[in-house]
């Protein structure tokens, strides 16, 4: 096995280039695991751990430039309040020890359907800014995920940083384990309120071959938001349309039997979470504007 | 009866510093905080070669062909072995000999051993043993009692000659224990509420940290040393050398470091196979399973399906019970006889049952091997019994404590063996003491700062900030067996030796006890420094140059092992006071050694030991025995067959999320009678332990068996044990009523508190979802599926 070492960046896409076969490595925590259980035998590892810049992230109005090997460590802590619902995410992936090394980036590299990160980066909105010798490209987190452990990436690029817009209304996540810490998702649930659009958005983990968002839920429930005046006089979503949107987030659903849990439990989970994170961040959404606070939809 | 808890569990009450009831530290514990701790995989040698195994990928399946030419040929390989090239012995078990070293013709389970490899590194050994070609037919596989015992079944172990043959209703049933007592036809005509269930125990795994490992190098004198995890050293030497065609002084063990065992470690792994290979080549080999490989590499749980009826009149005093317990022990027999045994003889849980009708039995499939695990049987009946128990209180009315406290045994009750329990069995009090207990506070998850996530179902992952969460509180209580059994000659060996060496009495305790963990370590200095009166005690590390000290499992190691080195201790000081009496130094009032001196009734000093001692050592052998236990009878299961009793009851306060049945264990409150705390904080501990994992059974642990036979979820990623996050508090009281038969009066503490924690939490889930779940673990489907699992 060869194991590469860029210094920097622009040589780490020329080894990319040149072989467009060597998986790159950042914190370790999947592919690791694949090669110590041999699951996995690559030719050639590309090692990013030299190239700083990757670590680093810059805050705008806008949002944030997360590098891609910026730790889960660092979303719990410096970026909470930026990015809330990443940072919910953050703080439930493996332990201490895997925060410390795992990242964005690397959770998009797998595109496991099960990435704790995918579901707030699809909900809060964010953009995958992809390089290779050829030039760099913005790929919508929505476009990302092309099938189970599979991404829009060309087999010469290298993901450089995500792009997640700031969070200007509330976001939360929620995912269920079957313990309380250091578990792989069965599903997990993320909503962000979008007040400045009069949008939501959602995404899901874990119920599908890959993390998608509820669509038809989020049609519905703006539409709902819009017409019911809800943005304007902040008053509770009816508890009809809450069950509505949440019947429809457990319809976008596709999951499977697993060993984690079985298909009708997850659509029955999804559609809790729903509402319940619909709940929360209305009330949140209310109470920060100081509009009825009182949300019924529980 | 006094029933005397310990105001403080880590009080000290003894006069030697470091004595019998102090909680004197572990000698391993820095090493084992601080990683400086050396375990069996960590073990090295000079010119070592790293062993791999290659297993089946079949449940059930013939060998036609066996091609290692390939594996040969890869260079750094130094040796292939199959069952061609087995020396002597091709089997070995601790029960049966049924259990091939290598497979020859067929495999019976998933992850079967079939060839090995030794290579100059980990990576060329197993690439080289991908290179194996073998050439399978796959066979029909039995899964479960149906398919195991229908007329046209495939006999696994045809032409068995094993010692329970003779008497099985079917080949593919390992062994059948009855417990017959009394008249249930009649009692039951006469019983005013019956009720009856049926129930689930899944395969739990005993999840211990360090996979199987040692180093085998070979010696001079054509033998070979083994540095090996285990739990009995002896019991390993007795299979190995058969096997390896050694005599049995060629064959010498020493313990590695052990990294948990929980009865995983009884039978042999990689034993055999890291000896064939240094034999073969001459070098010494190690061998380290992965998680992966280490969740075929050792027996599990026994998962059972077990029938209950239980009856009792109006006013809630049991008329009789009528239970049939069914074992899965997998391809080969393991300890599944000795499970079989427990399963029936415990399997009406600590109560006065006049009337009582038990079956036990256990299953040859061609699922993974079952065995030992902590609890040993009486884990799969306690869950059923005290499910029974709760539902027999709800048919008549009553509250489930009341309904167990109107029936428990106590001691001077007779066992459904006809054994009657001759030591305290404060069952009743120790219900009480965890019923008295406070309950924790409602909602703790609401603080002045919001909602508190971890303190909900779900934790950091946050699915609820208080919808759907219901509190539910539940009670057990369990019987367990301490010792090993059945008429089993058991016993234990310490080597003692007191010398005076730079002016100070220093004590050197030998035996072969597997520190698995337990800290039997710990508590041999302290039974030293108590006997001998030294300060100084050094132990030497465990091999099977001193005899045997038994296994380190059936809670038996400070009854037993303690034991033996309190018994050679005694030996020790006697031979102290005669010398000291023939060389006239000591007179009749000489009794005890206490800071290096012979003192007397009141501790008045009457010698130094150096005086007495001079340069001379004192050096003992001894063997130490508890009290003989007697088969139970085929037919009617009648016999003495236990010699102590270990009891231990758990209120359970859990918080469930019932819209997505996600549980919180709250808080896990036990009492346990220890006889005498040798260790007290070891004792909390151990209490600890043992519920966390109990706990892990409840709504956690368990290895997936496929309809196909195999395993689905080989790794933490997927099988999985409680973390700190899911660990609820848990107060002890611990109750010190000696039992006169055993050493300090103490009883074995080690698996108790495993039997009652699993159905107490349940016991609690019930209580706050309403339904009647009688599998464990217990699953979010199984809360919230629609389908009305519902009480009834």
């Amino acid at each position: 096995m060869d194991f590469l070492r860029p210094a920097g960046w622009q040589e780490a896409l020329a080894a990319k280039a040149a072989h467009p076969d060597a998986v790159p490595l950042a914190g370790g925590t999947d592919l690791m695991v694949e090669l110590n259980f041999d699951r996995r035998r690559p030719e050639r590892l590309l090692d990013l751990g030299r190239i700083r810049e990757l670590y680093e992230w810059e805050t705008s109005p806008d949002g944030v430039r997360l590098g891609a090997s910026v730790p889960f460590r660092d979303l719990v802590g410096p970026l909470r309040a930026r990015l809330p619902g990443l940072a919910r995410a953050a703080h439930t992936v493996g332990s201490p020890q895997i925060r410390n090394r795992g990242s964005v980036g690397g959770n998009l590299g797998t595109a496991s359907p099960a990435g704790d990160a995918h579901p707030a980066l699809l909900a809060a909105g964010a953009r995958v800014e992809a390089a290779s010798l050829r030039g760099t490209r913005m790929i919508r987190v929505e476009d990302f995920f092309t099938g189970p452990k599979r991404n829009a990436l060309a087999p010469d690029e290298l993901i450089r940083a995500v792009h997640v817009d700031a969070a200007r209304g509330p976001q939360e996540f929620a995912k269920v384990g079957t313990r309380n810490a250091m578990v792989i998702a069965v599903c997990a649930f993320a909503l962000a309120l979008h007040p400045h659009a009069r949008t939501i958005r959602t995404g899901i983990g874990s119920a599908a071959p890959t993390p998608l968002r509820a669509r038809e839920a989020e049609d519905f429930l703006t539409g709902v938001l819009d017409e019911g005046g809800h943005w304007e006089h902040g008053r509770p979503v009816p508890p009809a349309a809450a069950r509505r949107f949440a019947e429809l987030a457990a319809a976008a659903c596709a999951p499977l039997d697993d060993v984690r849990g079985s298909a009708a439990y997850r659509r029955h989970a999804i559609k809790v979470l729903a509402r319940r994170t619909l709940h929360w961040t209305w009330t949140a959404h209310t109470s920060r504007t100081g509009r009825e606070g009182e949300a019924s939809c529980a | 009866m006094g029933i005397t808890p310990a105001p403080d569990a880590l009080r000290q009450d003894t006069a030697a510093p470091g004595g019998v009831g102090a909680s004197a530290e572990r000698p391993d514990a820095v090493g084992k905080v601080t990683g400086a701790f050396a375990y069996s995989s960590d073990l090295w040698h000079e010119d070592m070669l790293w062993g791999h195994t290659l297993r089946s990928p079949h449940p059930h399946a013939r060998i036609t062909g066996l091609d290692v030419s390939a594996a040969l040929a890869v260079p750094g390989v130094h040796a292939v072995l199959t069952h061609e090239d087995l020396p002597a012995a091709t089997h070995y078990g601790l029960e049966f000999t049924d259990q091939p070293v290598l497979a020859r013709d067929i495999v019976r389970h998933e992850g079967e051993p079939v060839a090995l490899v030794a290579a100059d590194h980990p990576e060329t050994a197993r690439r080289a043993a991908d290179r194996i070609r073998v050439s399978w037919q796959e066979l029909p596989a039995v899964l479960d009692e149906a398919s195991a015992t229908a007329r046209d079944a495939p006999v696994l172990h045809p032409g068995r000659t094993d010692h329970h043959a003779a008497h099985v209703p079917h080949p593919n049933i390992v062994h059948r224990q009855p417990v017959v007592r009394g008249d249930v036809a009649r009692a039951a005509a006469g019983a005013d509420v019956i009720v009856s269930g049926a129930y689930e125990v899944g395969m739990q795994d005993q999840a211990f940290l360090g996979p199987e490992s040692g180093l085998a190098v070979p010696a001079e004198d054509g033998g070979i040393d083994l540095h090996i995890a285990t739990q009995w050293l002896h019991v390993d030497h007795r299979q190995l050398a058969p096997v390896l065609g050694l005599p049995p002084e060629r064959v010498r063990l020493t313990l590695a470091g052990v990294g948990g065992a929980f009865g995983a470690r009884e039978d042999l792994s990689m034993q055999a196979h890291a000896c064939l290979l240094a034999l073969r080549t001459g070098r010494p080999v190690k061998m380290v399973y992965n998680r992966y490989e280490s969740f075929f590499g050792h027996v599990h749980r026994h998962p059972a399906r077990l029938t209950y009826e239980h009856g009792a009149t109006r006013d809630g005093k049991l008329t009789h019970v009528k239970a049939r317990i069914v074992l899965d022990g997998g391809a080969y027999a393991s300890s599944s006889p000795a499970v079989v045994g427990n399963a029936a003889s415990l399997g009406l849980g600590p109560y006065e049952v006049p009337h009582s009708d038990v079956e036990a039995i256990a299953l040859y499939t061609n699922n993974p091997p079952c065995g030992a695990m902590r609890g040993f049987g009486a884990v799969q009946a306690c869950f059923a019994y005290e499910a029974q128990m709760d539902k027999l209180a709800a048919a008549l009315g009553m509250d489930p404590v009341e309904l167990r406290q109107r029936n428990t045994m106590s001691q001077g009750s007779t066992m459904p063996t006809g054994q009657v329990v001759d030591a305290p069995a404060p069952v009743a009090e120790l219900l009480r003491l965890v019923r008295a207990r406070p309950l924790p506070p409602a909602r703790q998850w609401e603080t002045p700062d919001g909602t508190d996530v971890r303190a909900l179902p779900g934790g950091l992952s946050n699915t609820t900030h208080g919808e759907g969460v219901v509190r539910g509180v539940g009670y057990a209580v369990g019987i367990k067996n301490v010792g090993f059994s059945e008429g089993f000659d058991d016993y234990s060996t310490a080597r003692v030796r007191l010398e005076v060496t730079g002016g100070e009495p220093v004590a050197t305790v030998h035996t072969a006890m597997a520190e698995v963990g337990q800290g039997g370590v710990t508590v041999h200095a302290q039974i030293a420094r108590t006997e001998l009166g030294v300060t100084r005690v050094a132990l030497l590390p465990a091999d099977t140059r001193v005899g045997s000290a038994g296994s380190t499992s059936a809670s038996r190691q400070t009854y037993m092992t303690g034991g033996a080195v309190k018994n050679t201790c005694e030996a020790v000081r006697a031979e102290v006071l005669r010398l000291g009496r023939e060389r006239g130094l000591l007179d009749t009032r000489a009794e005890r050694l206490a800071g290096g001196k012979v003192v007397g009734r009141d501790g008045e000093v009457l010698a130094a030991l150096a005086d007495i001692l001079g340069g001379e050592a004192i050096d003992l052998e001894l063997e130490f025995r508890h009290r003989p236990t007697q088969p139970f009878d085929r037919v009617t299961g009648q016999g003495a067959g236990h010699v102590q009793y270990s009891f231990c009851a758990h209120r359970a306060v859990v918080e469930v999320d019932t819209e997505l049945g996600l549980v919180k264990v709250v808080e896990l409150a036990a009492a346990q009678d220890v006889g005498k705390a040798v260790n007290p904080q070891a004792v909390v501990g151990q209490i600890h332990g043992g519920a966390v994992q109990g706990l892990g059974l409840a709504v956690l642990e368990e290895i997936v068996v496929g309809d196909d036979g195999r395993v689905r979820n080989p790794s933490f990623t997927d099988y999985l044990i409680p973390t700190v996050l899911d660990t609820p508090d848990m107060p002890v009281d611990v109750l010190e009523l000696a039992d006169e038969h055993a050493p300090y009066g103490l009883r074995g503490v080690g698996e108790a508190p495993t039997l009652s924690a699993t159905p107490a939490i349940v016991a609690a889930i019930r209580r706050a979802t309403g339904r009647a779940l009688h599998r464990v673990p217990v699953r979010p489907e199984h809360l919230t599926a629609p389908d009305g699992s519902r009480a009834g």
